[in-house]
């Protein structure tokens, strides 16, 4: 054992002293020779048979030497190193294929490892919480609402007697203006109920921001809406959660602190949505088993408002990535294609350069180089090239991860905390080394097979047909899955121009809505006060500069908030429970409403100043409204009348149907009835609601920038503890709801254009090696006769055939595959032949064009230079 | 001359480096596998470039170290002696072919 550690130091102070050691040696050796020789001369051999004499005696000296040198050093760092540097100079001799090989793979490895993270970080990983398997989603279902509200009385009863969870929680988003610190400021929260944070398993901790990060701020009051709170606990910056409509907020308040009276009414839409923690071993089934068995007696027990509702439960993770999920999926499947191209467009570099080397190999095999040196001389450049793009691939893998996730819709769960995953960066490298790999391994294996002497005599020339077809098979491969990409990529992009021309059935250019509190006086303000409130802030607001139009919106905003009132139809009986109502979405506004949105009014009028609280109480409805309760009747002038209060409705106008719930999904949807209520009818108890503030929509001229400042100011003379938040275009709404469509398709179409890009390398590479290698047969041609335009059609009939053959498979792929995105498209069907259409006629072209410099090179070729040549 | 000239064990070149030089003293290159070639009578092919890596071997053992010198001739050359654990690898070595010689000849030894 100890000789063994002598050994090896031993070699490897040698391996640092290579260059005196040799010169050592060789002085010994001569030494030795000569020492040979003079014994020889003084037996009386002339001086050349004593030198003759000598080294005949000693044996092979370069044997010898290469005998001590494996002995001496760490011989096998050695070659390594020399591999490497001959390797290196290799690559650098031929700039082109190495850039393009580097680049290529680089391209693939990046763009993989940057999907796969985002992948890995939202669908299969997005709950950073301890058992985050355990974690559900909770929802009352009802008939129209699959996943409804639960009412708080159900909640506490569902916490009371449910055997299946360790806890359960709810959540209300609500909006709070705070004073009393610096300027008055509307913050976000949630209203929560006390075990929220420990079904997720957290405990509050720190508090960052309005107090500069104090630490001592527990205790500390707070003025929310004019009450004041005392801050109990703070959570950590990190917290990141949104499901239903819970997001992370900067305020936590326990609902039953929230002081609406309709809190407590089992029938009530509150928007309040639960989670709840399943216990140790219960199953999904179990759950749901449980809950039915709970809701069906609370139905029992409480018909009018508990009929026909049950649970709904929903592991928290699909909740969170249902929506996203199917876009993810086809982009990882985009990712892998183009990872699968670039590897075959580097197999196909290496194969045909391996084939252009084979003469190399074989004067190193006649130089005695043995076959597994040969190879391990190919492995150590096939690594230095996967090497190489491993490392520049960081390069798109950091920063496709970053420009991804800026495109990722908001929603996504921890979309700031996924970064780039360096397993899966570990994991592509494996997979491009590997093909590099092989493919610079298996022409070597098949080159150093051969017979030196035959490979040498044929001069690389006319090589085998089997690597031509190879060559051939991969630039039918790469075309393929270009086109299935191509297709892909146009048919998200088909969708969405499809959902751009859906007319929203209001004009959303120019409008903006903002939320706005008042002042914290208004807590104890009459019904009188608050309209006469809401009246001068209208017009105040309606004669700001570069405001056309104005309205608060209470209630549903299109594509924003949804919002549901219930009714009965005039001159029918009451329907004893809430479940036998007819519901419509209802959108509490003011007379220029309409303007605000330029939706047409279709027949009869829309609302006026004169409908008040002294008026009769009107409303207008929309088209699917006038449809679905008078159908086939004039809706203008029938009365409905409302659950809350009982009251009568006259319907006075018509307007088209506004797309509620999005452009894409509006139509597939069960509530899409709409009716229209002037705020200044509303009853007390809605009204006391919109004390505190409200929605507002604007019309605006001219510059955005502007009109938002001048609102502000309005806001601000009016009074200072007035607050106006959360400003957002209609024009971005619109745009926030295809948000998940848009980025995949803007990566869908990255990866497609990387794929085109890639594969007219590939195709220009393979190309161009045919003709190098043909080269001596078109001088033949040429000098039997054939015109230069033979030679160049000749080259083009063959990529032509290539890429017919590539445009037929892929279009058969295509038509296969894309039926797996059917769920993303819109108003498109899958095999759209238009679409297929103008992506083979435009891989065609770039086909063509990448063929185009290598058959002009074949045409101009000089027939006799050509046959001297070689 | 004899008929046929063996093959040297890998084993046995070292030995007979190590033996030669324990009763020769420092000697270089060409002295050690001079010698060896006197001693066995010519009855072993030894190409004399053989004996470099195997002086290597021992050197990077440590049982034998180099040292530039000037040979009888006034040549410069490098003289190879033992150290202490060459010494003591000689006796190790010399039990073991002991050993074996004796195994061999009991099996070569005429049965009867």
């Amino acid at each position: 054992m100890i000789t063994w550690v002598r050994v090896f130091v031993s070699r490897c102070v040698a391996f640092f002293r290579e260059r005196k050691l040799d010169d050592d040696l060789n002085e010994e050796l001569s030494a030795h020779i000569e020492l040979a020789m003079e014994e020889n001369l003084q037996r009386g051999m002339s001086r050349e048979q004593a030198r003759i004499a000598a080294l005949r005696s000693f044996g092979g000296v370069a044997q010898i030497q290469e005998r001590y040198r494996t002995l001496r050093g760490l011989p096998w760092i050695a070659t390594t190193l020399q591999d490497i540097r001959f390797g290196a100079r290799m690559l650098l001799k031929n700039p082109g294929f190495t850039a393009i090989a580097v680049l290529t793979l680089a391209l693939g490895i990046g763009g993989n490892t940057a999907i796969f993270s985002i992948v890995n970080g939202v669908l299969l990983n997005p709950l950073p919480f301890p058992h985050a398997e355990q974690l559900v989603a909770l929802h009352e279902s009802k008939p129209n609402f699959p996943r409804g509200s639960i009412s708080y009385p159900n909640f506490l009863d569902w916490q009371r007697e449910n055997h299946s969870f360790s806890s359960i929680a709810i959540a209300r988003g609500y909006v709070f203006s705070l004073t009393g610190r610096g300027d008055a400021e509307q913050v976000n929260s949630e209203y929560i109920s006390a075990d929220f944070f420990s079904v997720l398993g957290l405990h509050p901790l720190m508090w960052r921001r309005k107090f500069n990060g104090a630490p001592n701020v527990v205790g500390q009051p707070v003025t929310l809406d004019g009450h004041n709170y005392t801050i109990v606990g703070v959570i950590p910056a990190s917290f990141h959660l949104r499901f239903s409509n819970f997001s992370d907020q900067d305020v936590y308040v326990p609902i039953r602190q929230w002081g609406v009276s309709v809190l407590m009414q089992r029938s009530a839409g509150l928007a309040i949505h639960g989670i709840a923690r399943l216990k140790p071993g219960v199953t999904l089934q179990q759950a749901k088993a449980d809950m039915d068995e709970v809701t069906r007696n609370l139905a029992v027990a409480y018909p009018d408002a508990n009929r026909g509702a049950g649970a709904s439960i929903v592991p928290l993770k699909e909740q969170m990535v249902g929506d996203v999920r199917p876009f993810l999926l086809v982009l990882l499947g985009a990712v892998g294609f183009v990872l699968l191209i670039a590897c075959v467009n580097v197999a196909s570099l290496l194969l045909a350069r391996s084939t252009a080397r084979g003469r190399e190999f074989a004067v190193r095999t006649a130089l005695g180089a043995s076959r597994a040196r040969v190879v391990r001389q190919l492995l150590t450049e096939s690594l230095l090239l996967g090497v190489t793009a491993g490392a520049i691939s960081l390069l798109p893998a950091v920063w496709g991860t970053h420009a991804a996730l800026k495109l990722l819709p908001a929603a996504l769960p921890r979309a700031e905390e996924i970064s780039l995953d360096f397993r899966v960066l570990a994991f592509t490298m494996a997979v491009s080394l590997l093909t590099s790999t092989l493919f610079g391994l298996a022409p070597a294996l098949r080159s150093s097979q051969a017979n030196p002497q035959m490979a040498l005599k044929e001069g690389g020339r006319g090589s085998s047909g089997t690597r031509h077809r190879t060559l051939g098979a991969f630039v039918v491969v790469e075309m393929a899955i270009a086109l299935v990409l191509l297709t892909g990529a146009g048919l998200m992009i088909r969708s969405l121009v499809e959902l751009w021309d859906v007319d929203p059935g209001f004009n959303p250019h120019n409008v903006l809505t903002f939320g706005m509190s008042f002042p914290s006086s208004m807590v104890d303000a009459s019904s009188e006060e608050i309209r006469a409130t809401y009246r001068a802030f209208d017009d105040r607001l309606a004669s700001t500069p570069g405001v056309v139009a104005v309205s608060p919106v209470w209630g549903a905003l299109p594509m924003g908030m949804d919002d549901e009132r219930l009714f009965w139809l005039d001159g029918q009986p009451k329907p004893t429970s809430d479940h036998d109502m007819n519901w419509a979405l209802d959108y509490i506004v003011e007379p220029d409403y309409l303007r605000v949105m330029q939706i047409p009014l279709k027949r009869g009028r829309f609302f006026t100043r004169q409908d008040d609280e002294r008026a009769p109480l009107v409303a207008v409805v929309d088209d699917v409204f006038a449809r679905k309760y008078f159908p086939g009747q004039d809706a203008i002038g029938k009365r409905i009348r409302m659950s809350d209060t009982g009251n009568a409705v006259e319907i006075v106008g018509l307007v088209p149907h506004v797309k509620q719930w999005g452009l894409d999904t509006d139509d597939t949807q069960a509530l899409r009835a709409e009716l229209y209520l002037p705020c200044m009818q509303m009853p007390e108890n809605l009204l006391s609601a919109m004390r505190t503030g409200s929605g507002m929509v604007v019309r605006y001229d001219g510059s955005l920038a502007a009109v938002s400042d001048a609102i502000r100011r309005t806001s601000r003379q009016i009074s200072a503890e007035q607050v106006i938040a959360g400003y957002q275009t209609m024009d971005s709404v619109i745009s926030d709801s295809l948000a998940s469509r848009r980025f995949a398709m803007i990566l869908l179409g990255a990866f497609a254009a990387i794929a085109l890009l890639l594969a007219c390398i590939g195709i220009y590479g393979v190309m161009a090696y045919l003709v190098a290698q043909r080269i001596q047969e078109m001088g033949i041609r040429m000098a039997l006769g054939a015109k230069r335009s033979d030679v160049l059609l000749l080259i083009f009939r063959y990529c032509g055939r290539l890429t017919l053959l590539g445009v037929a498979i892929g279009t058969a792929s295509a038509i296969g595959l894309t039926r797996l995105m059917r769920d993303l498209l819109f108003n498109v069907k899958p095999r759209d032949p238009g679409i297929l259409a103008v992506v083979a006629a435009l891989l065609v072209l770039v086909a063509m064009a990448a063929c185009l410099i290598p058959a002009r090179r074949a045409a101009s070729i000089e027939p006799m230079q050509a046959l001297r040549t070689e | 001359m004899p008929e046929s000239k063996s093959d040297v064990l890998q084993g046995t070149l070292d030995l007979m480096v190590l033996k030669t030089l324990e009763s020769m003293g420092p000697l270089h290159g060409y002295g050690i596998a001079r010698r060896i070639e006197q001693v066995s009578e010519n009855t072993v092919s030894l190409n004399q470039g053989t004996i470099y890596p195997a002086l290597l071997r021992l050197q990077q053992r440590g049982w034998v170290k180099p040292e530039w010198g000037t040979s009888e001739t006034g040549r410069r050359a490098k003289f190879y002696s033992l150290t202490r654990s060459g010494r003591k690898q000689i006796e190790q070595e010399t039990e073991n072919w002991e050993r074996i010689a004796a195994t061999m000849a009991r099996f070569l030894a005429p049965s009867n």
